[in-house]
Parts: structure tokens; C-alpha cells; sequence
């Protein structure tokens, strides 16, 4: 991780002889909070509020940053390359310390808990990469999105293989094997399985064809017209802002431009620097 | 006659002890996989891993012995066996905690865990001649033979003899029920499932709420499983002795390799690849080609290709045949 000689636990020197070792899938470190959760009633449904922070020991990339979404909302985050959206979203959902601010979930400060807690509380996050198991069937996908719950998951299942019936059809191939949209439907689903409380998609639509897209942004509406929140980060500002009922434009970190979706498409600033014209 | 007699030939000396080494060394190669999936690293301490629980199970072997309790015609061992891999469950469960847990919460490189395994072979090598010695041990009993050699004649009228040993018919039964409840574990099971997406994707298993923890301990446990009853039939089959498991590392790890490592179908033909070119290629074929070739054409040497003092060199070949030609191994395991 580009941490050199002076930290000889991640130095890759030698490590890269697959016939003793085997980093594929190995796991990066995340922040060891383990705290509860407290009351905080009121407010958004979902809020990162005034969120600052960064990575570990490193630099803040996240200045007082303010992300939320009620129900049966969709929120986008856009922004240019290096805005911190997708840090934004991995900090609502505790992948990276907060310095100052507050994530609060239903009525409960969550700010201490880890992600894992997090899903436990109600959030289901689909990764922007990796998120799927590509060497598990599709339908044991399904079930390890589900592995906290004990009761019967085969309603859930039928539900998300109605929302993609393409699923449906391949529930025995290896998820690995499907193309790159039928492979988000699966990582979508995966984190449908636990009958969250809001859904966050960090960058849906990355690297899948403009059909595709489309399809999935139809997908994302039906899910949050079933009264299901979505918290979104997306590349493609023009076609996410159109579905969305609120927007945050992040600019290095910070809240530039909020609004509905349709009124940051109008606005003329958001349009000039950021939309292109 | 003379196309029967070959066969029998080859399977009393080559076929039938190949197929019982090569399940003694699927269900080790199965363990050296797993960890290799799951934990992410080659562990070099399962050859003295087998040797510990196999010690175990020698200890409760001789305990029961002299309880008077045996099994009749089958091994007292077999008794044994569970009090084998408990024992080998808490050792290998106690270094996780001292040792390996320290290294995977900081998600160090998996080549630094190569290295801490070998401290830990070091380790169990010390223990398991601490308690019970460098040298020979015995602890088979029960009947030798399942077929010895004269009442087959007797049954046939061949020429050849055909001996099966009873510890041969017991490693490949055994290796069956083993193979057939592990796959069943891992493809069946909420468990086995949680196991197999981990070593799919660390961080996304975490996401799922499968805690990494206890994926961690049950592989660890399934292994100690493996290694002791691998350990045992070996045992039974040959003998005890701690160093002669140190040295089965390298078969083990060749058959893991060549079936392409993280793969547990491939674990099980990599066993069978290596043990059947280890007896094949130190076996002295001339008795078999007698009875097949006509007379011109018999041979006037031995027309053995390895002195058996040089088996373990054929681990090291296929190994490095493999490595060259197809890395993935024959069942594209991960890249090597």
C-alpha cells in the first residue's frame, strides 16, 4: 500500500510468489471503533452531518460535509474527479474516522459504530469495486447478503429476482461469469438481502454501456418508489441528477451546490463549472 | 494369463499402495489448501501440524490399549481419532490466537505468515519430540490383511500374489467419507458458504455481516480434522515417525500445487498426480513387462527409473513441470 521499507508487515517484497502467498481477496484495514449507538430523534431520516475527516492517519479529505436523505428519496452525490464523494458515502457508512460531525440512522447517533454494526442496523452498501462474490453462485451471493438474518430469506430472494429477472434465470452461475451490468444487479441484490433500512450505491453505473445504465437507474427508481431511501455517488451527474430528488454537488470535500435535482440541473453555476454548458 | 498376472503385479505393487498414499496425501494437500484459501498464506507447518495430532491420537491409541478396549479387526487408532483432533484443534486454535491473529488484524502481507508458520514448524517440531520422541512409534494393531497373499492364489490359481492390507482398504474408505462430508460442508452449508465467500472477498464477507473471526477458527478446526486423519492412516499405513511427517511437507505441497492451490478438487488429483508418479517412477517395472512384452523384447534390467532413496525428487519435478507449463494447476486454482 505504497507504505515502503519502514513498515515491513505491508512490504510487498516477496510477496508476490502465489505459491506461498495468496492476497486475492484480502481485506483492507478499516477503523477499529466499536462504540453504540444513542438516541438522536428528529432530522433526516439518514444524515452525515458536518462530516470531517480522512483516511487513517492522513490528511482530511472531507471538510464539514453534509449528506442526507429521507424516504423514499433519491440522493445523488456528483462532483469532479477527486471531489470526495465516494469518501463521503464510505464515511456515512464507517469506513473511515470522523474527526468531527455526526452520522445519525432513524433516530440514532451511529457516528461509533463500525460498519459491520452498521449493516446491522439497517444500512446495506454496495462497493464501488469488488462488490460481488464472483466465485460463489449468483444465488449463494443472494444468501451471503442475507447471513445476518435467520429467519426465511426466500420471499427476500423471490423480491430481488423480480427487481432483476436476468438473475433469476442465471441463480446457478457462477456470479464471476455475468456481464458487467448483470453483475451489479447481483451486487444490488446482495445488499437488497438484508432488508436494509437505506440503500447506498457507491457508483452503480461505473463501466457498464449506456443501456445498461439506463436500465439500472429504472431499477434504482423502482426500488426507491417502494419507499426504500437511496444514497447514490455517481459519475454520470446529467442522467443521476434527473432522477434525483436531492443533490449534493461536492467541490474538494465540501458542499458546493444542494438542491433538488431538478434545480441544480437549472442552475446555471452548477451547470458552467461542473455540467458542462 | 499372462495379461492377468501383469495386472495383478501392478496393482499389488503399484495401484494399490498409490492409491492409499495418494489419499494420505489428498486430505493433507486438502488442509495446505484451505488454509492457503481462507487464511491466505502456505502454511509450512502442517506436515508437523499432522505429527502432533497424530501424537495425540498414538497417546489415546495406547491409552485405550491398555483400558483393554480395541476395535477387533480394525485399528484401536480409528477409536482415537476424535481425541487426536481435539487435541490438534486446541493447539493449532491457541497459536491462531498467540500468533496469527496478531499478524491478520494488522492485515499483514501473507508472505510475512510463510515466514511466522515456520517459527511455528519449528515449534510443533519441538513439542511433538518433546512428548513422545524422535523415534519409531507403534500403535497399529487389528488384523494386517484384508487378502494376503496366499489365500489369493489359493482363490485364484495366479501365478502372482495380491495383498491388500487392511490399513490400505481403511485409508481409502475413510478418505472417502472425509472428502464427500467436506465438500458437503463448503458447498451445503450456511457455514461452509460464509467460509468460501471470505476467501472470495475478506472485505465484502465483513460487509455481509460473516464474522471473520469465526470463519478463522472453523477453518482452523476443519484443518487439525484433516491433518490428524491424514496423519494417522499414513501412520497406520507406514509408520510414525515425527521426521518422516516434516518431510511429507513437500509431496503434500506438491499435489496442493499441482491440482492449483485454493482448489479442494484439485488438492485431491494433486494427491493422486504425485503419489502415483512417485510409485510409478520408483517401482521396478521389469516383473510386469515380463509377463506382458514376448520373450525378445523382456528386459534384462530392473528398468526402474528412481532409486527410491530419490522419491521425493519427483515431487520436485512434476512441481516444477507444473509451475512452468500451467501455473493455474490442472484445476485453475489461483494463478501461481
Amino acid at each position: 500500500m505504497g507504505l515502503g521499507m519502514s513498515d515491513p508487515l505491508h512490504d510487498d517484497r516477496g510477496n508476490r510468489d502465489r505459491s506461498i502467498t495468496n492476497p486475492a481477496g484480502q481485506g483492507a484495514p478499516l477503523p477499529g471503533h466499536r462504540g453504540r449507538a444513542r438516541p438522536a430523534p428528529g432530522g433526516p431520516f439518514l444524515i452525515g452531518d458536518a462530516m470531517t475527516g480522512g483516511y487513517g492517519r492522513g490528511a482530511d479529505i472531507l471538510h464539514g460535509c453534509t449528506i442526507a436523505v429521507d424516504r423514499g428519496e433519491i440522493a445523488v452525490i456528483v462532483g469532479p474527479n477527486g471531489a470526495g464523494k465516494s469518501t463521503a458515502m464510505k464515511a456515512v457508512f464507517g469506513m473511515l474516522s470522523l474527526r468531527e460531525g455526526a452520522v445519525r440512522l432513524d433516530g440514532e447517533d451511529i457516528s461509533a459504530l463500525s460498519p459491520q454494526d452498521r449493516v446491522k442496523k439497517g444500512m446495506g452498501f454496495v462497493p464501488q469495486t469488488s462488490n460481488i462474490f464472483t466465485s460463489l453462485s449468483v444465488e449463494e451471493n443472494l444468501e451471503m447478503g442475507a447471513f445476518i438474518r435467520d429467519d426465511d430469506i426466500r420471499e427476500t430472494m423471490e423480491q430481488v429476482f423480480d427487481l432483476f429477472p436476468i438473475l433469476r434465470e442465471k441463480r446457478r452461475q457462477p456470479a464471476g461469469e455475468l456481464s458487467g451490468g448483470q453483475r451489479q444487479q447481483v451486487a444490488v441484490g446482495r445488499a437488497l438481502m438484508t432488508k436494509p433500512k437505506v440503500l447506498m450505491l457507491d457508483e452503480p453505473t461505473a463501466g457498464v454501456s449506456p443501456i445498461v445504465m439506463d436500465e439500472l437507474f429504472d431499477r434504482i427508481i423502482e426500488v426507491a418508489r417502494s419507499g426504500l431511501p437511496v444514497l447514490m455517488v455517481e459519475q454520470n451527474a446529467r442522467q443521476a441528477l434527473e432522477i434525483a430528488d436531492k443533490g449534493y454537488v461536492l467541490v474538494q470535500g465540501r458542499n458546493a451546490h444542494t438542491g433538488t435535482g431538478r434545480d441544480l440541473l437549472a442552475d446555471p453555476d452548477v451547470r458552467r463549472s461542473f455540467l458542462g454548458g | 494369463m499372462d495379461f492377468l498376472n501383469a495386472f495383478v503385479a501392478l496393482s499389488n505393487f503399484v495401484l494399490i499402495p498409490a492409491i492409499a498414499y495418494g489419499s494420505q496425501l489428498a486430505l493433507g494437500a486438502l488442509g495446505v489448501t484451505l488454509v492457503y484459501g481462507i487464511l491466505r498464506f502456505s502454511n509450512f507447518a502442517h506436515g508437523d501440524t499432522m505429527a502432533f495430532g497424530t501424537m495425540v491420537a498414538i497417546l489415546a491409541t495406547w491409552g485405550l490399549q491398555a483400558a483393554g478396549v480395541t476395535l477387533g479387526p480394525l485399528p484401536t487408532a480409528l477409536l482415537a481419532i476424535p481425541v487426536g483432533i481435539l487435541g490438534c484443534a486446541a493447539l493449532v486454535l491457541a497459536t491462531d490466537r498467540l500468533v496469527y491473529r496478531f499478524y491478520r488484524a494488522q492485515k499483514a502481507v501473507p508472505v510475512i505468515l510463510v515466514i511466522v508458520s515456520m517459527g511455528v514448524m519449528f515449534i510443533y517440531n519441538g513439542i511433538t519430540r518433546f512428548i513422545i520422541g524422535p523415534d519409531d512409534q507403534a500403535f497399529a494393531d487389528g488384523a494386517r490383511f484384508l487378502i494376503n497373499a496366499r489365500q489369493f492364489r489359493e482363490m485364484t490359481g495366479l501365478a502372482e500374489p495380491l495383498a491388500i492390507r487392511s490399513t490400505q482398504a481403511i485409508t481409502l474408505v475413510t478418505a472417502l467419507i472425509v472428502v464427500a462430508a467436506l465438500f458437503w460442508f463448503l458447498n451445503r452449508t450456511k457455514t461452509g458458504k460464509s467460509m468460501r465467500a471470505y476467501s472470495d472477498n475478506e472485505d465484502l464477507a465483513l460487509l455481509s455481516g460473516i464474522d471473520p473471526e469465526r470463519v478463522v477458527r472453523v477453518t482452523w478446526i476443519i484443518v487439525a480434522g484433516l491433518a490428524t486423519i491424514a496423519g494417522v492412516l499414513y501412520g497406520l499405513d507406514k509408520t510414525y515417525k515425527p521426521f518422516t511427517y516434516f518431510q511429507l511437507l513437500l509431496p503434500i505441497f506438491a499435489a496442493a500445487i499441482v491440482g492449483g492451490l485454493g482448489s479442494p478438487l484439485g488438492a485431491i488429483a494433486g494427491g493422486f498426480v504425485i503419489a502415483f508418479s512417485e510409485v510409478g517412477l520408483t517401482y521396478a517395472w521389469k516383473k510386469v513387462l515380463t509377463y506382458l512384452l514376448p520373450g525378445p523384447l523382456e528386459p534384462d534390467g530392473l528398468v526402474q527409473l528412481l532409486a527410491t532413496d530419490y522419491k521425493f525428487a519427483v515431487s520436485f519435478m512434476i512441481l516444477v513441470i507444473v509451475l512452468l507449463f500451467r501455473p493455474t494447476g490442472l484445476f485453475r486454482g489461483k494463478s501461481v
